[in-house]
């Protein structure tokens, strides 16, 4: 007789076909703009910034998972996409060993010891730059303009009234390689938001808080959506499924948090940029919100006669 | 016998830092060099050796309600000699360390040793288990002082082995490094600890 089996799981039960893979494809192909507005602006340094941090994290991945006998899982793209992102929010002139440290450290400390993607509690890209800047602070804040070796301040450091809004929009600023063309990152936005990848309650939850800090305290709020890592961040950083929330109205919260936490940092704090130390933050308070803000189950929580 | 087993206890078998994971402040917060953890360690050791061994003579005096008060008692009297030497005859030392070696009287190995071994132990016992935790300690917090050194600071017992300016990993020297360096230390102390109870 054959065997039945009942197989019981919990919800939710509605599947499609999207994939981790597919999902971290969509993402590199959303990182392509990015990418190619890198190489035109920083030429060879985003090449080789980008290709060895991708590289290490990748191999990060097969060492770690090969010591500890586990099933491999670089098939699935997300080392290489942790590894692209930390390339590219890291600025142009930072040393090659830097980079590939850091890259490590992201896959190692920031991904695998928690057992892997969807145990981490923190962006892992993110946790390496945040050991870069903590290890490394006067590389990680070298920054030049594009087209030539000169060092000059990032348009944050200078402040709204020297900086140019359309220099800020196409990207040639002084900045993290991958961040300075809002252009660029936009295009990665909406082709992640047509494949329904990205969210787009956390990246609005962001620029709203922003502007109506900016409001508040009287500055100018389309410079602070420009610059720094600001749009980047936003849109893939703060976006990463396995850090943020679940739930609709956390994910509200969880993008107004952050862009609070930034205008903090930034007018208050004592570094020029704040994005990814307010992600981080957020980060941390995820499984809080998805508790707060879980749904009412049909039927319950509520009497009959109120 | 049973003596040397008191002694050995606190070094590996149930080290306050790596197995019971207890007074882990002190162990995350002075601990940048291997110095300062070599320091904290024995201060905390000669506290710990003391306070047993005292305690473990006046444990029929006291009363059960109030021996808590009494422990903590003799347990600053103790801290206070340590202070006090240190800050006559290591002023350097007690600067660096500063805060940490009045917080001795509420680092829970001490008033954890007081209440599960001493109030029940004769006093030679006692004094040997003092000490073995304390040197269990003062291992630990030097391994992780010496590491944290070598990463932040290039140097190893404040002998500098990179050249000056040689760029180091500064997050070592800073609070991230304590915690990353601990959860390390402690994952590779499982797994000998499993490979152990494996063979």
């Amino acid at each position: 007789m054959e065997e039945l089996k009942l197989i019981v799981t919990p919800s939710p039960h509605i599947r499609d076909d999207d994939s981790t893979q597919s999902i971290m494809f969509n993402v590199l192909v959303a990182l392509l703009p990015v990418f190619a507005a890198a190489v035109y602006f920083y030429r060879l340094d985003a090449l080789r910034l980008v290709i060895l941090s991708a590289g290490a994290a990748v191999a990060t991945e097969v060492t770690f998972q090969r010591v500890r006998q586990k099933p491999l899982t670089i098939w699935d793209g997300s080392a290489l996409v942790t590894g692209v992102l930390l390339g590219l929010i890291v600025p142009p002139s930072l040393p090659s060993w830097m980079m590939v440290l850091g890259s490590v450290f992201a896959i190692a400390i920031g991904k695998q010891v928690f057992g892997g993607l969807g145990y981490n509690p923190f962006n892992p890209a993110l946790v390496g730059r945040a050991f870069l800047t903590a290890s490394f602070a006067l590389a990680m804040t070298v920054w030049h303009s594009p087209f030539d070796a000169v060092s000059s301040a990032t348009p944050l450091a200078l402040g709204a009234a020297r900086s140019n809004i359309p220099d800020l929009f196409f990207g040639s600023v002084a900045g993290s390689i991958g961040e300075t063309s809002a252009l660029a990152i936009l295009l990665g936005g909406i082709y992640l938001f047509y494949k329904g990848t990205l969210d787009y309650r956390i990246p609005l939850g962001i620029f709203a808080a922003v502007v109506a800090v900016s409001i508040l305290t009287g500055q100018d709020p389309v410079f602070h959506l420009l610059s720094g890592s600001l749009l980047f961040g936003a849109i893939f950083m703060a976006t990463d499924l396995v850090t943020s929330p679940v739930t609709n109205w956390g994910r509200w919260i969880f993008g107004a948090g952050i862009g609070f936490i930034i205008m903090l940092i930034r007018i208050w704090g004592s570094y020029p940029e704040g994005v990814t130390f307010a992600i981080l933050l957020m980060n941390a308070a995820t499984p809080l919100l998805n508790r707060w803000t879980r749904p009412r189950i049909y039927g319950q929580g509520v009497k009959a006669n109120e | 016998m049973a003596l040397g087993k008191d002694f050995i206890r606190g070094l590996w078998e149930e080290n306050p830092t790596f197995r019971i994971m207890i007074g882990l402040c002190p162990t995350l917060a002075v601990t940048t060099s291997a110095i300062n953890g070599l320091s904290m360690g024995l201060a905390t050791s000669f506290v710990l050796v003391c306070s047993s061994a005292l305690i473990s003579l006046v444990k029929r005096l006291i009363p059960d309600k109030v021996r808590i008060p009494s422990y903590i008692i003799i347990i600053a009297t103790f801290v206070t000699i340590v202070d006090l030497y240190m800050h006559a005859y290591l002023p350097g030392l007690h600067q660096v360390l500063g805060l940490f070696i009045p917080l001795i009287v509420v680092n829970c190995i001490v008033l954890g040793r007081a209440e599960a071994f001493a109030s029940k132990k004769p006093v030679l016992a006692s004094a040997l288990d003092g000490l073995g935790m304390g040197l269990g300690f003062t291992w630990a917090l030097t391994l992780l002082g010496l590491i944290r050194e070598i990463f932040g600071a290039g140097s190893a017992f404040g002998f500098q082995f990179l050249k000056e300016g040689t760029t180091t990993l500064g997050i070592m020297s800073l609070p991230p490094g304590a915690f990353i360096t601990l959860g390390i230390l402690l994952a590779v102390m499982n797994m000998i600890a499993a490979r152990q109870k494996a063979s």
